[in-house]
């Protein structure tokens, strides 16, 4: 019963996508985030000309999350019915959005290297 | 631990982790369980379903030393709350389909056998293979049979599309069978028949989801105009709970599919095409090209035999006599119901067996530590009634035919909804494992 919590949330979430692809997205996700960090320590700045192409990039980050969201679960915008359901797709664009500007910035920084941005 | 207790059984706990939400995490931070309680009963489960091995997996871990017996003759494990999606055409067969075995605790014994013979008296079982099982306490989660001879006229071979026929109810491979029928009734038109038996019945939703279902399909690929729904009610309403009668009552009518109260499907003629119902004036025949079938159901012979059933209730039917609140019987005090054989006013689903688990866990292990139990089920039911593909109205109700909403205010259990959807389509059979195994 130790493993209750994180078993349970991983039997659903391994459920709803596939175990392959929901660990595949996790190790992504882990990933993206250590080179996130990787690079600013690194840089020991953020850098506003990256920062603005990833900015730029957020709305395709968002709508590539909902796509997503909506190829998995045979339903479409038509679908929508109430507040909650805005709510619920807002935040998975919101999270698309954001996972994504992370990533343009980590690729950008990786590519280009400090120097690039001056 | 009491904490733990309450959230993972409380019906936001319940819900959140249908959907994916963080409930799950809270669950998980509340402490340890409770150190096992000592016993040498002997426990015997009947049937292996969502109740039987929810409480196979709940009893081994809350006691120690019990003998516990699980009897289930069928090794397949069904996931019935998918038959509707299989269907419509959503999911394949083996969506639904899992081993029994794979859900059971190790240490519990599984006899792969049927009972033939119960005898409350002699706290006795014997199985069909003639193996005898003696038991201090038994569990009875057997669920129900569907009769199908019932239907005068109708035979399940004849399920599929050649004859036009649906019986979702029957398996997963009828419910793939009844979406090819459902299919090419939706392609080609004419008149599809639906409705419910008399009985008490699993899930009461479902006859009119597929109905919606068919109705959307056929909206989808264009042929409304040419295919007639007619849904067939048993009762004076189209739901038992009143509220859910009205509102499934507009979304019918602002569909234009045609519902009939109190007419009950007694017979079919394959040859004829047509549908003998039970009316209150008489008996009517109708044509079909199309009919879904939902047979009466019943508590299975063995039960009947066994001298649980009510006496003067349910008298056709046979479902047990527990209490409605503790689901212990009202006879035998070592004897419990999980699921669909209980006689009590609600709560044929998973959901509800969901909450029945946690109440006869409680009552048993109370009474092995000497304890008297103190949880209470109040009849709560949850039908995620999907409405059209990519929408549902997330119902849930107790005994009072109160409404009894997971998350007030937010997702309103009468509004076609997405989120109610996702949590249908994409996050109640995770949620379903997880109960079988004791976890959620």
């Amino acid at each position: 019963m130790e493993d209750f919590t994180l078993m349970t949330l991983l039997t659903v979430f391994e459920e709803i996508f596939g175990r392959w692809l929901f660990w595949a997205m996790v190790a992504v996700a882990v990933i993206i985030t250590l080179g996130y960090i990787y690079v600013l320590v690194r840089d020991r700045a953020m850098s506003m000309r990256k920062f603005l192409l990833a900015q730029l990039s957020m709305p395709f980050g968002g709508i590539a999350a909902v796509g997503f969201v909506m190829m998995m679960t045979n339903s479409g915008f038509s679908d929508i019915g109430g507040p909650i359901d805005w709510i619920v797709l807002l935040g998975v664009f919101a999270a698309g959005a954001v996972g994504f500007a992370i990533l343009v910035y980590v690729v950008q920084s990786l590519m280009r290297g400090k120097e690039a941005d001056i | 631990m009491i904490d733990l207790q309450k959230l993972a059984t409380s019906r936001r706990g319940f819900m959140g982790l249908a959907a994916g939400g963080g409930a799950a995490i809270a669950l998980g931070a509340s402490g340890q369980p409770a150190r096992a309680q000592r016993t040498n009963a002997r426990i015997l489960i009947m049937g292996a379903g969502a109740g039987g091995a929810g409480i196979a997996n709940r009893l081994a871990a809350r006691l120690d030393g019990a003998q516990i017996t699980v009897l289930d003759g069928r090794p397949q494990h069904w996931y019935q709350p998918g038959f509707t999606l299989i269907a419509s055409g959503l999911r394949k067969a083996d969506y639904a389909i899992s081993s029994t075995e794979q859900w059971l605790p190790r240490g519990v014994n599984y006899v792969n056998e049927y009972a033939a013979e119960l005898d409350p008296e002699a706290n006795r079982v014997t199985t069909t293979g003639g193996q005898r099982i003696d038991y201090d306490y038994l569990i009875v989660a057997t669920g129900l049979t569907l009769d199908w001879d019932a239907i005068e006229g109708f035979d399940l071979s004849m399920a599929g599309p050649q004859n036009g026929i649906a019986a979702h109810y029957a398996s997963p491979e009828h419910a793939e069978l009844s979406w090819q029928a459902l299919d090419k009734f939706t392609d080609e038109g004419g008149i599809g028949m639906f409705g419910r038996p008399a009985t008490e019945m699993k899930c009461a939703g479902a006859p009119v989801k597929i109905c919606f279902l068919g109705e959307d399909i056929a909206t989808t690929k264009g042929n409304r105009g040419k295919c007639e729904f007619i849904y067939n009610a048993q009762a004076t309403n189209l739901f038992g709970v009143p509220v859910i009668h009205h509102r499934v009552r507009q979304i019918m009518d602002e569909r234009n599919i045609t519902y009939r109260y109190q007419h009950v499907l007694k017979g079919i003629d394959l040859g004829a095409k047509t549908a003998t119902y039970t009316t209150p004036e008489g008996e009517v025949s109708d044509k079909w090209d199309f009919i879904n079938i939902i047979p009466p159901q019943r508590a299975p012979q063995v039960i009947r035999d066994s001298g649980l059933s009510w006496a003067e209730r349910w008298v056709d039917q046979g479902w047990i006599e527990v209490d409605m609140h503790t689901l212990r019987h009202a006879r035998y005090a070592n004897i419990f119901g999980i699921g669909d054989i209980n006689g009590v006013p609600k709560g044929k689903t998973a959901a509800s067996v969901k909450f029945h688990i946690p109440v006869v866990e409680d009552h048993l292990v109370s009474e092995i530590a000497g304890r008297e139990g103190t949880r209470r089920y109040d009849g709560y039911t949850s039908c995620p009634l999907i409405t059209r593909i990519g929408r549902a109205m997330l119902v849930e109700f107790d005994y009072q035919d109160n409404l009894t909403p997971s998350f007030p205010g937010v997702i309103a259990p009468l509004e076609e909804l997405w989120i109610s959807w996702l949590m249908k389509e994409v996050a109640l059979k995770a949620t379903y494992n997880a109960m079988l195994r004791g976890r959620a």
